[in-house]
């Protein structure tokens, strides 16, 4: 272990360098995510998952906490990070809206569904309003095939789905959003 | 009540809410259970009601039915009998109900039956005897009664479990791991989810007879992040196992030490290839690799690896208590036991069924499915998933089971079986499949990752009008590379849908391409 360390000022060198505020010490809640895992490569999947828990997407910043207090290059980080659909760099907007493209729900009509929530929201797959209320997304099922078509709105599913059904249910969700504030 | 997450899709909270103020306003003297999936997810929300062992199964029952429902059944005073239409079953075996008469449940009979968050509804259901006999056994026997029982992988591939199991336990290695594969990621697919959801425990008791079999410390279970409540039904089972002594240091006190740890998937269909899905455990891009060596050699961090899916677990219970031959005899000469397929798209009663190996497709679907939907015409039946194929009405006879369905050019696979009807085109099916694998397709291997995009490219241009004389040498040329030349299974079988929709309706194709025309009125850009 005593060769890793060189390698590892170089390239906190190089991190201070572009700029990154790595000099002040991580959040404490990121601190406490990260404790059980340091030192270790073996369960970065499962850091990750914490760490959009804590804030929904993985902000750069805490990936490269991340790297630094696991001792993991930033690069192995990223090359996870992305390789996996679940995780997100920008954050999610209030409410996630996911449309299920699975087998069932694509012969039933998914596609139509997607289309109109595009139409309505005014944004593409994989995007968020610009008043961060909604975020659109597809999925590849989630189990519900035999109440196929459905929509999940923050992961509850809304079955038999229709493309009026989908358009009342953003508007239900948006009124019932600005009533609460 | 069954509160699984098709039941809370149907809403079956508001139902289980309405129910609970019910009660209390009638006065009743009843408790209420949340259990898992019946399996008839077409009459969810689905409300069983059971007095002295006599019960009545209803659905749909909505919030707005709960009080008559209740009055009705409990014949209160003025209220009349709950309508007949109501009412699938009046026996405790359901078998009054068509749907359920055919089918045959071995991993799903607890499903929708008990509370899957308790581990004394298992226990009165006959649940860890199967352990306590395992575990006075010595090891060779349990493999021993598994190969005897002909049961073989339900991930899809239907390689023999005992044989697995054996190499494994001969290897020299001290250290071996177990793995329950839960990464279930074909779209139209969820058995494995059913079984964790409403049955938890009988996943688990299958690692731990297998832990035994072959001697493993460790078990992990992979899940998909996408079944939240199948993961939180798991860590409570797990919990509830290590405190009564199925689970941790000398379980039971037979000397074996085996624990499990839940994994979450991060949203990867590649990660249900075995070599992938250790990868992803140990921390890394799902990507797989060369095989041979196998995962029962040389597995997670190296050390031999035993890897099932929860089917396969889950069938290992019945097999010690009700013996090996009762398991085989369920099935073919070749394949014992029952496998669960979710049935979903134009069939009139969707679901979860589990069938005994060797009964035909047409059975299934006729038979338990009830046929198509608003009298439409059958069209294809597709098995297995993106790796499975589209089957026509001429195979309707093909009996469920490995090699009879590998003839026609599907698979198996892991159970997802929709039906389609004429409204569906079958160039944008194989299209829609193309679509998922080529975005699922990890990059690693040339064939896989351009094939893949080439054909979707192909298929595109098909769906649109555009399609050339040529395309379909062309599709098949690059399906046979993509196929021969992939290096996991993902690639290996991503041509199937292509293949078969084009064996069996190559019709169709051909109207697209000569005539510029979508004879089932799907593609939107040829109406």
């Amino acid at each position: 272990m005593a060769q890793a360390s060189p390698l590892r000022q170089v390239r906190l060198r190089r991190v201070a360098y572009s700029g990154d505020p790595l000099a002040e010490p991580p959040p404490p809640d990121l601190l406490v995510a990260l404790e059980p895992f340091r030192g270790r490569d073996d369960a970065l999947v499962t850091v990750l998952q914490r760490i959009q828990g804590l804030y929904g997407y993985l902000p750069n910043r805490s990936v490269r906490y991340a790297a630094r207090e696991l001792g993991v290059p930033l690069a192995r980080i990223f090359g996870v990070a992305t390789f996996y659909n679940q995780f997100r760099f920008t954050p999610p907007g209030k409410i996630r809206l996911q449309v299920c493209c699975g087998t069932a729900c694509h012969v039933r009509g998914a596609p139509a569904i997607l289309q109109r929530l595009k139409e309505t929201l005014g944004i593409a797959a994989d995007q968020t309003t610009p008043d961060g209320l909604f975020t659109l997304q597809t999925v590849f099922c989630v189990g519900g095939c035999s109440l196929a078509p459905v929509v999940l709105s923050n992961g509850e599913a809304h079955g038999r789905m229709t493309p009026a059904g989908a358009e009342w249910l953003v508007r239900d969700l948006r009124a019932r959003e600005e009533g609460r504030s | 009540m069954g509160t699984s997450t098709c039941g809370l899709a149907a809403g079956s909270e508001e139902t289980l809410r309405a129910l609970q103020a019910e009660v209390s306003a009638l006065g009743l003297q009843a408790d209420l259970k949340r259990t898992g999936c019946l399996g008839a997810c077409h009459r969810e929300p689905l409300v069983e009601i059971s007095v002295d062992g006599t019960s009545v199964l209803y659905g749909p029952v909505g919030p707005a039915q709960t009080r008559e429902l209740l009055a009705g059944h409990f014949a209160l005073p003025g209220a009349p009998q709950p309508p007949q239409e109501w009412v699938l079953s009046r026996s405790a075996d359901r078998r009054d109900y068509p749907f359920f008469a055919p089918q045959v449940k071995v991993t799903t009979v607890n499903c929708g039956v008990i509370d899957p968050l308790s581990l004394e509804d298992y226990l009165d259901s006959g649940g860890y005897a199967a352990l306590r006999r395992a575990l006075a056994m010595p090891p060779e026997a349990v493999i021993a009664a598994v190969q005897r029982s002909r049961l073989r992988g339900r991930g899809g591939a239907g390689y023999p479990t005992g044989m697995k199991w054996e190499i494994c336990r001969n290897q020299p290695d001290p250290l071996k791991y177990l793995i329950c594969n839960a990464d279930e990621g074909d779209p139209g697919a969820f058995m494995d989810r059913t079984v964790i959801e409403g049955d938890p425990h009988r996943v688990l008791e299958g690692m731990i007879i297998a832990a035994w079999a072959i001697g493993a410390r460790w078990g992990y279970v992979y899940v998909r992040a996408e079944y939240p409540l199948a993961v939180k039904h798991l860590e409570a089972a797990i919990s509830q196992a290590r405190e009564a002594g199925y689970l941790g240091s000398n379980i039971l006190g037979s000397g074996l030490d085996f624990d499990i740890i839940v994994k979450e998937g991060a949203g990867a269909f590649v990660c249900g290839e075995e070599t992938a899905l250790m990868h992803s455990i140990e921390g890394r891009r799902g990507t797989p690799r060369m095989r041979p060596p196998y995962p029962a050699e040389s597995g997670l961090w190296g050390h031999p690896t035993n890897i099932n899916n929860v089917e396969t677990y889950a069938s290992v219970p019945a097999i010690l208590t009700r013996g090996p031959e009762w398991f085989a005899d369920l099935g073919t000469a070749s394949s014992g036991g029952t496998k669960t397929f979710a049935l979903t798209g134009a069939v009139r009663l969707t679901g979860l069924v589990e069938v005994p190996i060797g009964m035909s497709l047409r059975e299934v679907i006729f038979g338990i499915g009830g046929g198509i939907r608003e009298n439409r015409a059958f069209k294809a039946v597709q098995i297995g998933g993106p790796s499975g194929g589209c089957l026509p009405a001429t195979l309707l006879d093909t009996p469920v089971d490995y090699e009879p369905l590998r003839a026609t050019g599907a698979i198996m696979g892991s159970g997802g079986m929709v039906v389609v009807d004429d409204s569906t085109c079958m160039v944008d099916l194989a299209r829609y499949f193309l679509s998922f694998t080529q975005s699922e397709s990890c990059g690693k291997c040339v064939p896989c990752r351009i094939g893949t995009r080439k054909m979707l490219g192909i298929l595109t241009r098909l769906a649109r009008g555009e399609g050339h004389p040529d395309d379909l040498n062309r599709l098949e040329r690059i399906a046979e590379i993509v196929r021969t030349a992939s290096l996991c299974g993902l690639g290996t079988t991503a041509p199937n849908p292509v293949l078969t929709t084009l064996k069996y309706f190559r019709d169709e194709y051909m109207a697209h391409i000569h005539e510029r025309r979508c004879p089932a009125g799907a593609c939107a850009e040829l109406r």
